[in-house]
């Protein structure tokens, strides 16, 4: 049996001016007691990478309110007005992903590919400085991977081999970002014994988890 | 009956049986109350459920069962989740018959303009530029006219969504399709005439003949319809 650790641990792993992924799509599936204990601790100087920045208050939406986030990376910030302003004041970077590109490219960096090939964004501003490519009369843009040094998890299910299960569309970013990052730190909402979910039911493998926050008290 | 329903009403017209279909948030989501009777459609939302449903009474939503606007939905008998990598996958991939999408703009040669406005805050373009790059059809819904400005212009002068062509504009006043050979006009909203509808598109828009008036999928009240809704 592997030993959880607590929410604060988690977040004393994360030195400031780390990268991290964070899963979640409106706080949605996002590791709300890490962040918390992120906030905490005064973390400063992160790079975000997510679907969204939440709103404020909820979800990643408390790293930008604390101040935590230099960067982001991210399809949409239109529900956390305090993102944009951060950015219009230049305190927070923003880089803007279409979803589906946010999605391929953190695959992309977990499945060890080079880049992706899209032809989302093609004749856009998304274009700009990359690379077109045409293959059989199509026109497609050359993606680079994206690896961070940590992904912060939220599961609905772990074992004692931190085997994770996701509910419904609470999974969302959270099994790509699982196979992208260097330390994978998942919060469950349960623990339950080995052999309580059926090897079918996993979705991300405990070998691919490096920390699993314990139970909420 | 207010312009929003009148649109939805007829985008509802285009639901093919047995697909796949995105609605975007806003206008797009009202799409779903008038699939027309007989027509059985799997609705998609891009944070990954196919087969959402209507809200559940309040207290019973379930925190993990959201739509792309992060509003509760439910969940119909069939329905099946997915990780945001596959629900890419299904939209870029060609897997969805038809995503309804807001606009801002649409241009003489198709393109779409519905993610940002330059000088103004900047959201992000969300799933919007997959949907319009994978989608086999892409249907605007959107006014046609905002604080009396045409939305359909000659050249956009926002920035665009893809380059593709989109397959149908529907309009409060009319349905207008983009070809290969610039815009066509096929049909007129209930009581407006052709001088009316050209006087309010800023592009040329080619009128072949007569102009019927729009067909409405009927009010739900009215008809018993049997979507995966």
């Amino acid at each position: 049996m592997r030993s959880a650790i607590k929410a604060t641990e988690a977040a004393r792993l994360i030195p400031d001016g780390a990268r991290l992924m964070i899963g979640g799509f409106l706080a949605v599936g996002t590791p709300e007691r890490v962040i918390d204990a992120l906030v905490a601790r005064g973390a400063r100087g992160l790079t975000v990478i997510a679907n969204d920045t939440a709103r404020p208050g909820t979800g990643i939406g408390k790293l930008i309110d604390a101040g935590c986030v230099a960067r982001v990376v991210a399809s949409h910030i239109g529900t956390n007005p305090a993102t944009q302003r951060k950015m219009l004041e230049g305190e927070i970077e923003v880089e803007l992903v279409p979803q589906g590109t946010l999605a391929e490219r953190i695959r992309a960096g977990g499945a060890g590919l080079g880049g992706v090939l899209t032809p989302t964004g093609v004749g856009t501003v998304v274009a700009e400085g990359k690379r077109v490519i045409e293959l059989n009369g199509r026109e497609y843009l050359l993606e680079p991977p994206l690896r961070a040094d940590f992904a912060l998890i939220r599961a609905h299910e772990a074992d004692y081999f931190f085997n994770l299960t996701y509910r419904l569309a609470a999974a969302n970013f959270n099994p790509v970002m699982a196979l992208a990052a260097e330390c994978v730190i998942a919060e469950p909402d349960e623990i339950v014994p080995l052999g309580a979910i059926p090897p079918d039911a996993v979705r991300t493998s405990g070998a691919l988890v490096h920390h699993l926050v314990e139970r909420r008290h | 009956m207010d312009a929003k329903e009148l649109i939805a009403r007829r985008v509802a017209l285009e639901l093919h049986d047995w697909t796949l279909v995105n609605l975007g948030i806003g206008l797009p989501t009202l799409v779903a109350r008038y699939v027309p009777p007989g027509i059985r459609v799997a609705f998609q939302s891009e944070n990954g459920i196919i087969g959402f449903g209507a809200r559940p009474p309040e207290g019973m939503e379930d925190p993990a069962l959201v739509d792309a606007g992060g509003g509760f939905v439910g969940a119909v008998p069939g329905a099946c989740s997915l990780d945001s990598a596959t629900s890419f996958a299904l939209i870029r991939g060609g897997h969805l018959d038809m995503t309804v999408l807001g606009g801002l703009q649409v241009d003489a040669r198709g393109r779409l303009a519905n993610w940002m406005v330059p000088g103004t805050m900047v959201a992000g373009m969300g799933g919007a530029m997959d949907l319009v790059a994978g989608a086999r059809r892409v249907v605007v819904a959107m006014q046609h006219a905002a604080r009396g400005r045409p939305k359909i212009v000659r050249e956009l002068t926002l920035p665009a969504t893809a380059a593709r062509r989109v397959t149908l504009v529907v309009t409060d006043l009319a349905v207008v399709e983009p070809t290969g050979d610039g815009l066509v006009l096929r049909e007129r909203a209930p009581g407006v005439t052709v001088e009316q509808i050209l006087a309010t598109t800023g592009a040329p828009l080619r009128v072949e003949g007569e102009v019927p008036e729009m067909r409405l999928a009927p009010d739900p009240s009215a008809g018993a319809g049997q979507a995966l809704r």
